[in-house]
């Protein structure tokens, strides 16, 4: 019930005074309410809930966790069997 | 970078079930609080995949299975009245209350549309003024800001034949009294990700303090549960209780003011009736004074409504974490997802309904997880 799914903004319009955006899911655009991320623009990823961007996908820490994590094995193996890693999950 | 497609990459899942497997050294049990996380789990078998000393248990975090029984025929009342256009997410429609579900109200001549968005009900309205359009307002802290604004829109565009039924409830009270609980097991939370998005997650900071428990909010994709899973696990080894944020690509701190403020203008909290658990305090939003034309609960008398839940059904232990779906006698044979007994096999998104549908009952775990 919770789910939100990452769309890219296609188009920006408004209806009856309310901020919408066109929203590409990959293929599929629908309609959602920007009210709560007045700042997103065309090309921002938001994710979307019933009909509501309720927040930006943050491209830098998107980046920044997969990158750490696609890594790990090499980081581990720095770590050298340490209990206690040299860095944290971000 | 999609945002999807990479946080379900099977080389990636298993670096972090390495990292896991290295940084274990006895069991561990952590609770996923929402119910979409517990849907991942189970259909991509990640608890398969993790270390046996590991214990996933599920939480309460999914508002349909957690909508009381005595609302859900309260709204069907309502959606039977032929004056009423009744309007729901598509989940709450094969729930049903004690005498089938809006998709029998409907067959009977009922008017129950599904709508994607809150804000589609103002539209309904807007097209039929001969009409009372009420929608079933369910959900958690991540549904409340598009619930709250279809109320504030209404309101802004004069429309008067559009009213709510509220059955809003809150993590942080469900997640207190699980840790209340005199036998509660879960020794970490993996935080609910798009919850935390909007209310952030200062409210979660004194639950860590008090009760000593690791939270890590977490998203929804594979490698976003893992990871969760990976730092409950490194703060549980190391003797650390700290609330950590494992899905910085969406959550803040402060979470979404904007969203927090709609909320406040439309909604209050007030103590709400949680199936299977009971009245939780200071659990739920309704609506405020200021909102309560739009109240359908205030518009609609339907008298007084009281119903029973089957004695068999142990939901409220699994809510809870004491239980396991598999644990119950009536799972899979009096009870399915075409007529469950109770709050987790009535919705998707509930453990019971998640383990039969990827069904757990047929095969084992340590067949899942190869080990069989």
């Amino acid at each position: 019930m919770c789910l939100a799914i990452p769309g890219r903004i296609s188009a920006l319009h408004e209806n009856l005074g309310v901020p919408m955006a066109k929203v590409d899911f990959g293929g599929t655009t629908r309609e959602a309410c920007l009210s709560y991320v007045p700042d997103a623009r065309i090309g921002d990823y938001v994710l979307v809930h019933v009909g509501f961007a309720i927040s930006k996908v943050d491209e830098e820490e998107a980046e920044r966790t997969y990158r750490y994590l696609a890594e790990m094995d090499q980081l581990s193996e720095l770590d050298d069997g340490e209990g206690e890693p040299g860095h944290e999950v971000p | 970078m999609k945002y999807l497609d990479e946080y379900r990459d099977q080389r990636v899942a298993q670096k972090i079930v390495d990292e896991i497997k290295r940084t274990i050294t006895r069991p561990w049990v952590l609770m996923e609080v929402c119910g979409g996380q517990t849907h991942s789990i189970v259909k991509y078998g990640l608890d398969c995949l993790l270390p046996g000393q590991i214990e996933l248990v599920h939480g309460p975090g999914c508002p349909v299975c957690v909508t009381s029984l005595e609302l859900i025929d309260r709204a069907h009342a309502i959606a039977r009245r032929p004056d009423v256009i009744f309007c729901s997410f598509g989940d709450m429609l094969r729930v049903p209350g004690s005498n089938g579900d809006l998709f029998k109200i409907k067959s009977e001549g009922g008017n129950v549309r599904v709508v994607y968005s809150p804000l589609d009900c103002l539209k309904i309205a807007r097209a039929n003024p001969q009409k009372q359009i009420v929608f079933f307002a369910i959900g958690f802290e991540t549904t409340a800001p598009a619930n709250a604004m279809s109320v504030w829109q209404a309101r802004e565009q004069g429309i008067k034949n559009f009213s709510v039924l509220v059955s809003h409830v809150l993590v942080p009270p469900a997640m207190i009294g699980i840790l209340d609980s005199p036998n509660n097991r879960v020794q970490a939370f993996l935080g609910p990700g798009h919850v935390c998005a909007i209310s952030g997650w200062t409210q979660y900071e004194p639950i860590v303090e008090r009760y000593k428990v690791p939270i890590v909010i977490t998203g929804f994709e594979p490698i976003d549960i893992l990871q969760g899973v990976l730092m409950c696990v490194r703060q549980l080894e190391q003797g650390r209780a700290e609330l950590e944020n494992g899905y910085a690509r969406a959550v803040q701190r402060e979470g979404n003011p904007s969203a927090q403020s709609m909320i406040e203008r439309v909604f209050q909290v007030c103590d709400r009736a949680w199936r299977g658990l009971g009245v939780i305090p200071q659990s739920g939003f309704g609506l405020t004074e200021e909102f309560r034309e739009y109240d359908a609960e205030r518009i609609f008398d339907v008298g007084s409504i009281h119903a029973l839940e089957p004695a068999v059904c142990m939901s409220g232990e699994i809510l809870k974490g004491l239980k396991k779906p598999l644990d119950c006698p009536a799972f899979g044979k009096q009870c399915s997802p075409e007529n469950p007994l109770g709050a987790t096999m009535v919705s998707a998104e509930g453990a019971c309904a998640a383990y039969y549908n990827y069904g757990r009952h047929l095969v084992s775990v340590e067949a899942l997880a190869g080990k069989g």
